[in-house]
């Protein structure tokens, strides 16, 4: 978090990012996707503010903006906890239990039906698609909100997840 | 000069080397390993071949590899890098002896260690974790003694424990393999272009620069490769087709968005190789007369992208991108692009929407080869196609010919995943059997377990069942047995898959990535979804078998694009094969492999529970409770999410699955 707060500076707005980085790629229609990418890698999210500027600046109506946003599946519209488990969906991983490891960990996280993130913000439970590394099958990877930090996790259980969700509490309780 | 300043290949032998970017010199990928060809010098020459001996064979003879793919890093390959780094020099090794890799594609060895001395066998030991580190290079370079590895390269006679290690080519999953385009993976170092050229490299571009574009094409043609990317379709004849457009501008592209669960040769390939996959980019370019090449690379692959980046930048460097390349005035420049992730963007009219900043894929014909990427003609091929006509460029159609059956040729790379001992990426000949593939090179499913199936060609393939194993792979075969080449990813089941859950879970993927564009898909692959799931919740009835198969065919048949043609493929081929699982849980309301959550039950048997409460505690849904006139624990199959917690943590196996 703090590396990220590093980044942007305390008055940058999504509004004011999004204006700069149409201009930085000309205010030019194919270039959405990557205007849409490099907001989300500051923010870990699209903030719809940031969307309407976008709009705004191409001059195309804010639904084309919503359609290539929630097209692809880089693009999140909700603002993610500081930590998001991704677990791999993969054939491989689904068939050796990521399908029920990923029911106990919104069980165990208690995440709302309709929601992924937890009340506290801490922690968001997605699906990925396949990492690739099929040999390690089931896989789990944390990410964090800014995509600074990532780890990868094998043969994942729900046991095993009790203690990366551990882990990564303290991580956070100590970086606090 | 090198990053570093020091001297390597790419740098230049004496001031009568006169190549510059500015003037290229037309033998400069020649000169680098054989050079000078300019004049001769027996300096330059020897400056030369030392560099590459020391390159092939590392500093007086010693090297250690250690592999930095995603999946080796992923399973610890980093931290073996620094227990290898911290106690190379005390045992007297130079510190330049280690050498980062790529993967070789025996993932189940991940992450694995080669070491070799002067006079030694290369030892290759899997598995290694940190701490054994010391252990295992003490063992080989002060005591010369190999036992304890898992393969060596050859009998010498002069290590220790030699008697005990198979030699690798002694071994099915490397004997059976022909490796032809992954000859690199594993070998070179990704991140060096100079590495690269040592071993061969941009020889193919060299030898394609020498020849007429169609000349090129004519190569391919002879050659019979066909895309690697699952359609199979002739390579030479869409970039013949693009080639005939009047266009002055067209464009290349590299599909590595690879999507497929399952599959990751494309990965492996370019994070291994990287430079092999740019350089048929750049042959590519070159045949349809492009000036301009992308590469499509997913953003979740991030080393891969950045590999590929790095490549990129490499041979601008070196001139092998830019203007008037070689000097044989063809200017072409790549860029590469992060997708945003969507299956469908393996579609080839769906990947140019994503470049042009839009989505969904659009009606064909008009082919991309015709109108394609801003309304220009453009030309798609996949990872492994392009490193494919990269080898056989350089080494001539008739070696790529030379494998494969009649009517396709070469060699493919297959992802084995799932059930089998030993999960990897080989590459083996076009029409080489199932069973060779997953039996003896993947080593079949763990002891005990019966192999009930295979799955073939990702979201879009189909099942085939363990009787149809002599089944050779090629596209024509295989479609026969209801499956499709795809990609190459292959996951095997044993009998602990249920084929109706699997079917189920293509086709959540599918449902998920279908882009809604075109109805029969969008609403035909939720029907399919729907129903499967009311099968496998036991509240199926024999009707629903007959939606499941109509449905299927008109989501097959009215579909836009590939993505929805393809899609009931999983579920009409595991109706074909294997109905009677449809049956067990339509009739008898049960899934024999127990995997169906909603059709099995977790009970505790009394008479073995003691009572001790390790499951209520560790039990995330809180449905497990002491019953406090016996003592012990029951489970309330209301609040049961059938996780399987309890069965694994129960002291005395009293938690029963009952199917």
């Amino acid at each position: 978090m703090a590396q990220l707060l590093k980044l942007i500076p305390r008055e940058t707005t999504p509004g004011a990012l999004a204006h700069d980085v149409a201009a930085k790629y000309g205010r030019e229609r194919r270039y959405l996707i990557r205007m849409l990418q490099e907001i989300q890698s500051t923010y870990g999210y699209l903030p719809q503010e940031a969307l309407r500027v976008i709009a705004n600046e191409l001059r195309i109506p804010l639904t084309e903006v919503l359609t290539v946003a929630t097209f692809y599946h880089q693009f999140r519209l909700e603002k993610p906890g500081e930590f998001i488990i991704m677990l791999c969906m993969g054939t491989a991983c689904h068939l050796r239990g990521n399908a029920a490891n990923y029911e106990f960990l919104r069980t165990y996280l208690g995440i709302k039906p309709g929601r992924s993130t937890t009340s506290d913000g801490v922690f968001s439970v997605e699906k990925a698609r396949c990492f690739g590394c099929c040999s390690l099958a089931p896989v789990v990877m944390v990410v964090s909100r800014d995509g600074s930090y990532r780890k990868l996790y094998g043969g994942v259980t729900p046991a095993k997840l009790r203690r990366i969700i551990a882990e990564h509490r303290a991580k956070l309780a100590k970086k606090r | 000069m090198g990053d570093d300043g020091s001297w390597n290949l790419m740098s230049r032998c004496c001031g009568k080397c006169w190549h510059s970017l500015e003037y290229p010199c037309r033998n400069y990928i020649r000169c680098r390993t054989e050079g000078p060809l300019c004049h001769d010098d027996q300096r330059c020459r020897t400056l030369r071949s030392e560099r590459v001996r020391y390159i092939k064979e590392g500093p007086n003879g010693y090297r250690i590899k250690v592999p930095l793919a995603s999946c080796s890093i992923a399973a610890g390959a980093k931290e073996v890098l620094d227990a290898v780094k911290e106690v190379v020099e005390s045992l007297g090794i130079p510190s330049d002896a280690v050498k980062t890799v790529g993967c070789t594609g025996l993932c189940y060895l991940d992450p694995w260690l080669e070491l070799k001395a002067p006079g030694m066998p290369a030892a290759l030991y899997g598995n290694v974790k940190p701490a054994e580190v010391e252990g295992i290079l003490k063992k080989y370079f002060i005591e010369n003694d190999v036992s304890g590895a898992y393969a060596i390269s050859e009998r010498t006679g002069k290590a220790r424990g030699e008697g005990d290690v198979p030699t690798l080519s002694e071994l099915d999953v490397w004997r059976l393999q022909v490796r032809y385009v992954s000859r690199n993976c594993g070998v070179v170092n990704p991140e060096s272009i100079e590495d690269y050229i040592a071993y061969g490299g941009y020889r193919g571009l060299d030898r394609a620069l020498r020849m007429s574009p169609e000349e090129v094409i004519e190569e391919v043609k002879k050659s019979g490769l066909r895309g690697r990317g699952g359609a199979g379709f002739p390579t030479w004849l869409k970039w013949r087709i693009c080639r005939n457009q009047p266009s002055k501008e067209k464009y290349v592209i590299v599909n590595a968005d690879e999507g497929d669960p399952g599959a990751f040769m494309n990965r492996l390939l370019a994070e291994s190789d990287p430079h092999r996959v740019l350089e048929g980019l750049i042959i590519a370019g070159y045949a349809v007369g492009a000036t301009k090449g992308f590469i499509f690379v997913r953003a979740e692959k991030p080393l891969m992208a950045e590999r590929l980046q790095k490549a990129v930048e490499e041979a601008r460097k070196h001139g092998i991108l830019g203007k008037n390349i070689l000097g044989r005035g063809f200017d072409f420049d790549v860029e590469v692009i992060l997708s945003a992730g969507a299956f469908v963007c393996g579609e080839e009219t769906a990947l140019i929407a994503a470049i042009e900043g839009r989505a969904t894929p659009r009606q064909r014909p008009p082919y991309p080869a015709v109108v394609g990427l801003w309304g220009k003609p453009t030309v798609i091929n996949n990872v492994e196609t392009l490193a494919h006509v990269a080898t056989l460029m350089a080494e001539g159609w008739e070696s790529f010919a030379a494998y494969g059956t009649e009517r396709s040729k070469g060699t493919k790379m297959f992802c084995v995943t799932g059930a089998v001992k030993r999960t990897g990426a080989y590459e083996v000949p076009i029409g080489t059997t199932l069973r060779t593939l997953v039996e003896k090179i993947a080593g079949g499913v763990k002891e005990g377990r019966k192999l009930k199936a295979v799955q073939i060609g990702g979201p879009s393939g189909g099942c085939v069942p363990a009787h149809l194993l002599d089944t050779p792979i090629d596209y024509e075969s295989l479609r026969d047995a209801g499956a499709i080449m795809g990609s190459g990813g292959i996951v095997v089941m044993d009998d602990t898959a249920c084929m109706v859950d699997v079917a189920r879970y293509f086709t959540s993927f599918i449902v998920a990535e279908s882009c809604g564009k075109c109805f029969p898909c969008r609403i035909g692959t939720k029907i399919l979804y729907d129903t499967l799931t009311k099968i496998t919740e036991g509240k199926g009835t024999l009707e629903d078998l007959e939606i499941l198969e109509s449905v299927g065919r008109v989501v097959r048949d009215a579909s836009l694009c590939a993505l929805g043609g393809t899609a009931p493929n999983p579920v009409l081929s595991t109706l074909r094969h294997f109905r009677d699982e449809y049956l067990a849980h339509i009739i008898d309301k049960k899934c024999p492999a127990g995997v169906c959550t909603k059709l099995l039950k977790y009970r505790i048997n009394p008479d073995k529970c003691v009572g001790c409460g390790t499951c209520a505690k560790h039990c995330p849904a809180g449905a497990i409770s002491k019953d406090e006139k016996s003592g012990k624990y029951v489970i309330d199959q209301e609040k049961c999410v059938k996780c399987g917690t309890c069965v694994t943590i129960c002291p005395v196996n009293a938690v029963v699955k009952e199917v």
